[in-house]
């Protein structure tokens, strides 16, 4: 039976989460154009089935099928309505493969809009669709909220601002750093992170954005603006190239383990992967942060 | 006000992203009698370089570059009625038709480049994200457009990219249109391999390649 992931952490626990989901269930059969969050609802042993993927090559935290469920993107895909049960279905998808020794995550993504007053989501309408996501995440028995690819940081505040309002799990945000290491907002690692801890998160750091190296720098400027918080390294298997019309990533599970082990010297506590990462990416870093007991 | 003053707040309005202070300097350009054309020429444009070229370089980013657009559309909104009054036009250096391709619904990066292309001088018609082939196909027939651009932020969808050439092909309008595409996973690379006209990495370089391409 599983500690509190908070327990975990601050024993010194290194956690090994997860890779991609969006193309590893494309690669599974998933239409490209339709959401993750439709096989939660229509093909959930899919869903169940990457997660154990995952989970036998050492991931310790998963994260629920969920990056794209918040009613604004869902709307897109006709499913806007469903977003709290998608939310509460896709969290015990997941605890179903989790089972009672690995951690949940409950997965929070970017909205897809643009915050005002550079676009028209209100601070508030954001904070709602967060929230409502969060319910259903925190029903279905995760652990944590995750909120990850953040860019606009009014747009995590209102992510956190949601979650807390939904719940009281302890709170994981990490945001995309892929533009001369700042978002693409302009955000830098510091400002993200000394905000975050400012609105009482458990942890912050980096996942997707650009070349996985950039991340040994990102974590000391988080960590200097948020002594306080766990750091996360969750970043892409490199840079995609189009070869043979099939995405190559230039990092590959060797490369990422590597990695891996520096982000943990830099004092991250939550390492995975993020695009262009599968189970061999995730089993290489569990072998090279944990000994892969 | 002497006039050299007046443009140079008025690039500044521009730079600072400020949509009220560059629709009021274009409100007291008209007064003065400064010509509409040369007020954007070498008022307000100027500051949308400032600003294209410090997003290439990442001293700027999005939010900068959007409310710049912003800014620039606001005198723009004041300057135009009064070229039309005149009889007069900015000059067009072209026609372009963007979106981001069927499947994928990233809106940003295509949204800046069109910002962009408007803010230096085409015409711009957005059709928003996961655009159907013969949706482009469509609006290209209808406005007679020099370019096509195709905006595609996932490793799936930039197939599509391909898809919209071919479908060009097809309709034997391949000759009559420049493609130009952009996109994380998209490169150079790839713009040969599926025998696009221009890849431009960010929305600055996207004007520089569109203006070569009708050049």
């Amino acid at each position: 039976m599983r500690i509190p992931i908070l327990d975990a952490l601050a024993a010194g626990t290194i956690l090994v989460a997860d890779g991609a989901t969006g193309t590893m269930l494309q690669a599974a059969g998933l239409p490209v154009g339709q959401p993750g969050e439709a096989w939660v609802l229509e093909r959930p042993a899919e869903i169940v089935s990457l997660h154990r993927r995952y989970i036998e090559a050492g991931s310790q935290l998963i994260l629920t099928s969920t990056f794209g469920g918040t009613r604004t993107r869902l709307e897109k895909a006709g499913l806007g309505d469903q977003a709290e049960e998608i939310a509460r279905r896709a969290a015990g998808l997941a605890r179903e493969a989790a089972g009672d020794e690995i951690y949940v995550g409950g997965d929070i993504g970017p909205t897809g809009e643009m915050m005002a007053p550079l676009g028209r989501l209100t601070y508030e309408a954001a904070v709602d669709a967060f929230a409502e996501q969060a319910r259903g995440l925190a029903a279905g028995g995760v652990d944590c909220i995750y909120v990850e690819t953040m860019s606009d940081l009014n747009e995590a505040r209102a992510a956190v601002e949601g979650a807390q309002q939904a719940s009281d799990l302890p709170l994981f945000v990490t945001f995309s750093f892929d533009t001369h290491g700042r978002t693409g907002m302009g955000v830098t690692p510091a400002h993200a992170a000394g905000t975050m801890a400012g609105m009482g998160v458990a942890g912050v750091g980096a996942n997707c954005g650009h070349a996985p190296e950039e991340v040994l720098d990102f974590l000391p400027q988080m960590q200097e603006a948020a002594p306080g918080l766990y750091l996360i390294a969750k970043p892409n298997a490199g840079i995609p190239r189009l070869v043979k019309r099939q995405a190559v990533y230039d990092a590959g599970p060797e490369r990422m383990a590597d990695l891996a082990r520096q982000y943990v010297e830099l004092g991250a506590s939550i390492v995975g992967a993020c695009c262009g990462s599968s189970p061999e990416h995730i089993a290489a870093i569990r072998q090279a942060v944990a000994g892969g007991g | 006000m002497p006039q050299d003053r007046l443009f140079e707040e008025m690039t500044q309005a521009v730079i600072d992203g400020s949509p009220d202070r560059a629709r009021a300097l274009a409100e007291q350009a008209l007064k003065a009698g400064i010509e509409p054309l040369e007020a954007i020429d070498r008022g307000f444009k100027p500051g949308m370089d400032v600003v294209g070229e410090a997003f290439a370089q990442g001293e700027l980013f999005i939010p900068d570059l959007i409310m710049s657009g912003e800014a620039m559309k606001a005198a723009i909104g004041v300057l135009e009625p009064e070229l039309l009054r005149r009889k007069q036009q900015r000059q067009v250096l072209g026609k372009v038709v963007i979106g981001t391709v069927q499947g994928d619904i990233h809106e940003i990066g295509k949204t800046l480049v069109g910002t962009m292309l408007a803010a230096n001088g085409f015409d711009v018609y957005d059709l928003g994200v996961d655009v159907p082939a013969q949706k482009f196909l469509d609006k290209v027939r209808e406005v007679d457009a020099d370019v096509v651009g195709l905006s595609a932020l996932l490793t799936t969808t930039v197939l599509n990219q391909e898809t919209v050439i071919q479908a060009l092909k097809e309709a034997g309008m391949r000759d009559r249109v420049k493609v130009i595409i952009g996109g994380v996973p998209a490169g150079p690379e790839w713009a040969e391999e599926i025998e696009a006209d221009g890849y431009a990495e960010n929305a600055t370089e996207a004007v520089e390649v569109v203006k070569r391409l009708v050049g």
